[in-house]
C-alpha cells in the first residue's frame, strides 16, 4: 500500500474539473468458483450472460418500484453530478451518480424502452456487451451506496438502489466481488463476518473481562448465550477484537453493567453486519437476518439492540422487521412477525440503536459520567452515511443525528461541529462503505475519503480537534487505515461508546 | 389542414392518455419491499403529503443541490404551469373566472419559460459536467420547449392569430364537430410541435412528472420499526421456509 498517496485538498472545496478513465479498470477482485456456489450463485461468468443478465434486470425491474422509477424518472438535471465522494476525489465523471446510474439506465433503454429500441443513438441507449459489464464490475464497486445524491435529486433517486441492482445481475451471471461474496459465507457458515468461531468468541470475552477488571477494579461481565437475558446484543463482529472497536463494545458492557441490565451476545448469531444489502440480493439479506431471529428465538429476549454499525443500524432499523419481524406492528395473521412480536417488550423500540439505549439510560439519570475523563479530547462527530440517510433514532426524523451528540456532550467536555455542508443529511461516506473495505480497492477508498479528510483538517487546525468520533465500524477501519495516508494519527479515530466507557462511573451512581 | 390536425390531436390525446394510464398502473403495479425512505423523513402520511408537496411545487432537494439549477428549472416548470392554466381559456366556454384572472400574468410566463428554457439549455451546453451527461434527446427536448415558447410568444406579441377561430376548432374537437382552423404558419407550428410533445410523453424522461410521486425514497413514511411493510413477492418466502 506503499505507492497509495493521498490527493490533494481543494483550497477552496471547487467542483473538480473531469478526468475521463481516471479510475477505469478491472474493479475488484472477482469472486471464486466456491465461493458463489455456496450462495447459490453460478461459479464463473456463465457462457449466455447476455441474456441471463438482461432477464434478470426484467425480474428487478418488476420486483422494485425504485429501480422502475428511477430508470425511467432521471432528468439529467445534473443535481448529484457534483455530490458524490469518489467523483469528488476521483474526479472520473463516471463517478458523478447521474453517469454511475446511466451505466445500466443506458442498457435498460435498449431493451427495455421503445425509444431505446428504435433510435438507442437519440437517447443514449447502448446494447449489453462484454465491456460493458466489465465497466459495471468496476464503477458499480465505486459506489458505496451512502444515498448522498439521493438527497439533492428532485426525483429522490437514489444511486444505490442501482448499484444493488447491477451487483445483484452481476452475481446472478457468476461475476461478483470476492469481498463480499466471501463475507457472507462466513456468515452463513460462522455467523459473522471475521469467521470467528462460539469457542473463539467465548475466550476473546472472558479476556475482556479480565482486562476491564484490570482497569476498572469491577466485574463487568461479557455474557454469551444466556437464555432468559433481557437484551440480546446484535454488534458487529470487530467489536470483538479490532482497535478501536473494542473500545466500544466495553462501552456497551459497561453501559449495560451500570443500569443492571442482563444481555447477552449470541455465539450463532454474532454478527450485525449485513452484506447482503450490499450486493442487492433479498435473499441473502434476509437469509443473513433470519440468523438474528433465531438468536432472538432461542434465547428468549426481551429486546434486541444493536451496536455501533452504520449499514447494520440501516438493516435493523429500516429492514429488520420486513425480513424477520424484529419490530411491531405485524399484521394479527401474519404467524411469522406474530411468533418473535408476541416475545418482544414493546414499551421499547424494536430494535434499540445502543446510543438510544444509552441516551434514554442518561435520561433516566440511571448513568453518571466524569466528564473529566474524555478532557484530553476535543471532539468532533462523523455521521456515518447509512444512520444519517437510511435509518433513525428515538422515533423522530433527525433523532438519528441529535442522540449520539447528546451522548458526548454528556461524557465530555469538549465537542466542536465540522463544516455542515457535510454533516447531518448531507454527510460524506468515509470512502469504505458500500462492501469496498477491501485491499484491493484501497486507492478508491484513499481517493473517496477526500472530502470529509478535508473538512476534518480544517477542524483539527482551527479547533485542535484530536478525537472524530464515529458509530460505524467500517468508517472505524475505514479512517484508521486512510487516515494516516492524511497525515493524522490513526488513533484519532474511535467509538461514541468509546467515550462513554472512559467517564462512566461504574461504581455507584 | 383542418382534418389533419384533428386527427394528429385526437391521436396525441389518445397516446397520452393511454401511454400515462399505463404507466402509472406499471408504477402502482411494481411494489417497494423495502422501507428506504431518505432520511430524517416524515413519521407518518401528513408528513409525506407535506414532503411531498415541498418537492413537487417548491423543488426542494434540488434547491439543496444547486441554486442556479434551481431557479431556472423552478422558473421554468412554475412558467410552464401558468401558461398551461392560460390555455384553458381555449377549451372552455364561458371561460372561468380565475383562468379570465391569470391571463395576463400567463401571456409574461410565456417569456420566462423561454428564458427558463433557454438557461437549463445553456447549463447543458456550456457545464462541463451537465454536457457530459447529456444525450442527444436532453438537449433536443429543451429545443422542443423553446420553439413551442417560442411559436406562442411570437403569435402573442408579434404575428397575432385569430383566437377567436382556434377556440372554435379547440371546442369544435372536443364535441366531436369539426371546425375550420385558421391558417398560420405559426399556429401550425405551435400545434404540431405540442402534439409532437404529448406523444413523447409516456416514452421519455417526462415521466419524471408522475415518477416523483412514485419515488420510495420521498413517498414512504419512516416507520418501519412501528409497521410490518412487507411485499407479496417476499412474503412468498416466508410460507416456502
Amino acid at each position: 500500500m506503499a505507492d497509495i498517496v493521498a490527493p490533494a485538498y481543494r483550497v477552496i472545496p471547487i467542483i473538480p474539473a473531469l478526468k475521463p478513465g481516471a479510475m477505469e479498470g478491472k474493479g475488484p477482485f472477482v469472486s471464486g468458483e466456491k465461493m458463489n456456489e455456496d450462495l447459490g450463485f453460478p461459479g464463473k461468468l456463465v457462457e449466455d450472460w447476455h441474456d441471463k443478465a438482461i432477464a434478470k434486470m426484467g425480474e428487478l425491474l418488476g420486483k422494485y418500484r425504485s429501480l422502475k422509477v428511477y430508470m425511467d424518472a432521471c432528468v439529467h438535471c445534473g443535481a448529484c453530478s457534483d455530490k458524490c465522494h469518489y467523483f469528488i476525489g476521483t474526479q472520473d465523471p463516471k463517478n458523478m451518480p447521474v453517469a454511475r446510474q446511466d451505466l445500466m439506465r443506458s442498457v435498460y433503454r435498449r431493451y427495455f424502452t421503445l425509444p431505446g429500441k428504435l433510435f438507442p443513438k437519440l437517447v443514449g441507449a447502448r446494447d449489453l456487451t462484454r465491456e460493458v459489464l466489465d465497466e459495471w464490475h468496476n464503477y458499480y464497486h465505486q459506489c458505496s451506496e451512502c444515498r448522498r445524491c439521493s438527497v439533492f435529486c428532485p426525483y429522490g433517486i437514489d444511486t444505490a438502489e442501482v448499484t444493488m441492482a447491477a451487483r445483484d445481475i452481476l452475481d446472478s451471471v457468476g461475476y461478483g466481488q470476492k469481498y463480499d461474496i466471501e463475507i457472507i459465507g462466513k456468515v452463513h457458515k460462522i455467523g459473522n463476518n471475521l469467521g470467528l468461531p462460539a469457542p473463539a468468541l467465548i475466550d476473546t470475552m472472558e479476556g475482556l473481562e479480565e482486562d476491564v477488571k484490570e482497569a476498572t477494579g469491577i466485574d463487568v461481565r461479557f455474557p454469551i448465550d444466556v437464555k432468559g437475558a433481557e437484551v440480546l446484543l446484535i454488534t458487529p463482529s470487530a467489536d470483538f477484537f479490532a482497535e478501536p472497536h473494542i473500545d466500544s463494545l466495553i462501552g456497551y458492557a459497561k453501559v449495560f453493567h451500570a443500569t443492571g441490565t442482563s444481555w447477552t451476545l449470541s455465539s450463532m448469531s454474532s454478527e450485525a453486519a449485513n452484506f447482503g444489502m450490499f450486493i442487492g440480493n433479498y435473499e441473502q439479506l434476509r437469509k443473513v437476518a433470519l440468523r438474528i431471529r433465531q438468536a432472538a428465538l432461542d434465547l428468549g429476549v426481551k429486546r434486541i439492540v444493536v451496536g455501533e454499525c452504520g449499514h447494520a443500524w440501516r438493516v435493523a432499523y429500516s429492514f429488520w422487521n420486513t425480513l424477520s419481524g424484529v419490530g411491531d406492528g405485524a399484521d394479527q395473521n401474519d404467524k411469522f412477525a406474530q411468533m418473535l412480536q408476541k416475545q418482544l417488550d414493546h414499551r421499547y423500540k424494536q430494535p434499540t440503536h445502543i446510543c438510544e439505549f444509552t441516551w434514554d439510560m442518561i435520561g433516566k439519570g440511571a448513568l453518571s459520567f466524569d466528564k473529566e475523563a474524555n478532557d484530553k479530547h476535543i471532539i468532533t462527530f462523523h455521521d456515518s452515511c447509512n444512520v444519517a440517510r437510511g435509518s433513525s433514532m428515538g422515533g423522530y426524523p433527525g433523532g438519528q443525528f441529535d442522540i449520539p451528540r447528546n451522548i458526548i456532550k454528556s461524557v465530555a467536555n469538549h465537542f466542536v461541529e465540522m463544516d455542515p455542508s457535510t454533516t447531518h443529511e448531507r454527510t460524506f461516506c468515509c470512502g469504505g462503505g458500500g462492501g469496498l473495505l477491501t485491499d484491493d480497492l484501497m486507492d478508491l477508498r484513499v481517493k473517496g475519503a477526500l472530502p470529509r479528510m478535508e473538512v476534518l483538517k480544517k477542524v483539527v487546525d482551527e479547533e485542535g480537534v484530536n478525537f472524530l468520533a464515529v458509530i460505524c465500524a467500517i468508517c472505524k477501519t475505514q479512517f484508521s487505515k486512510t487516515m494516516p495516508i492524511y497525515g493524522f494519527d490513526r488513533r484519532m479515530v474511535g467509538g461514541v461508546h468509546q467515550l462513554v466507557s472512559n467517564a462512566i462511573r461504574l461504581g455507584e451512581k | 389542414m383542418s382534418t389533419l390536425f384533428a386527427i394528429l390531436f385526437y391521436f396525441a390525446t389518445l397516446v397520452l392518455v393511454v401511454g400515462m394510464i399505463y404507466r402509472i398502473s406499471v408504477y402502482t403495479r411494481t411494489p417497494a419491499p423495502l422501507k428506504i425512505p431518505t432520511t430524517p423523513a416524515p413519521i407518518n402520511t401528513s408528513g409525506v403529503v407535506l414532503r411531498m408537496t415541498r418537492e413537487v411545487v417548491f423543488f426542494e432537494s434540488l434547491f439543496k443541490a444547486n441554486l442556479w439549477t434551481w431557479g431556472l428549472g423552478w422558473m421554468f416548470h412554475a412558467s410552464l404551469a401558468l401558461v398551461l392554466m392560460r390555455h384553458l381559456r381555449y377549451f372552455t366556454e364561458p371561460v372561468w373566472a380565475w383562468v379570465a384572472f391569470i391571463q395576463p400574468f400567463g401571456m409574461y410566463a410565456g417569456i420566462t419559460l423561454v428564458f427558463g428554457a433557454a438557461g437549463l439549455w445553456a447549463r447543458r451546453l456550456f457545464a462541463e459536467r451537465i454536457r457530459y451527461i447529456s444525450t442527444p434527446s436532453d438537449h433536443l427536448m429543451l429545443v422542443l420547449f423553446l420553439m413551442i415558447g417560442i411559436s406562442g410568444l411570437v403569435m402573442s406579441f408579434v404575428a397575432h392569430g385569430d383566437v377567436i377561430a382556434v377556440k372554435g376548432f379547440m371546442l369544435g374537437l372536443m364535441h366531436f364537430d369539426m371546425q375550420t382552423l385558421p391558417s398560420s404558419i405559426g399556429l401550425y407550428v405551435h400545434l404540431s410541435l405540442v402534439a409532437v410533445l404529448m406523444m413523447i410523453f409516456p416514452i421519455s424522461k417526462l415521466l419524471h412528472a408522475p415518477g416523483v410521486f412514485f419515488s420510495p425514497s420521498r413517498n414512504q413514511a419512516d416507520n418501519p420499526r412501528e409497521k410490518r411493510h412487507i411485499a407479496a413477492w417476499a412474503k412468498q418466502l416466508e410460507s416456502e421456509s
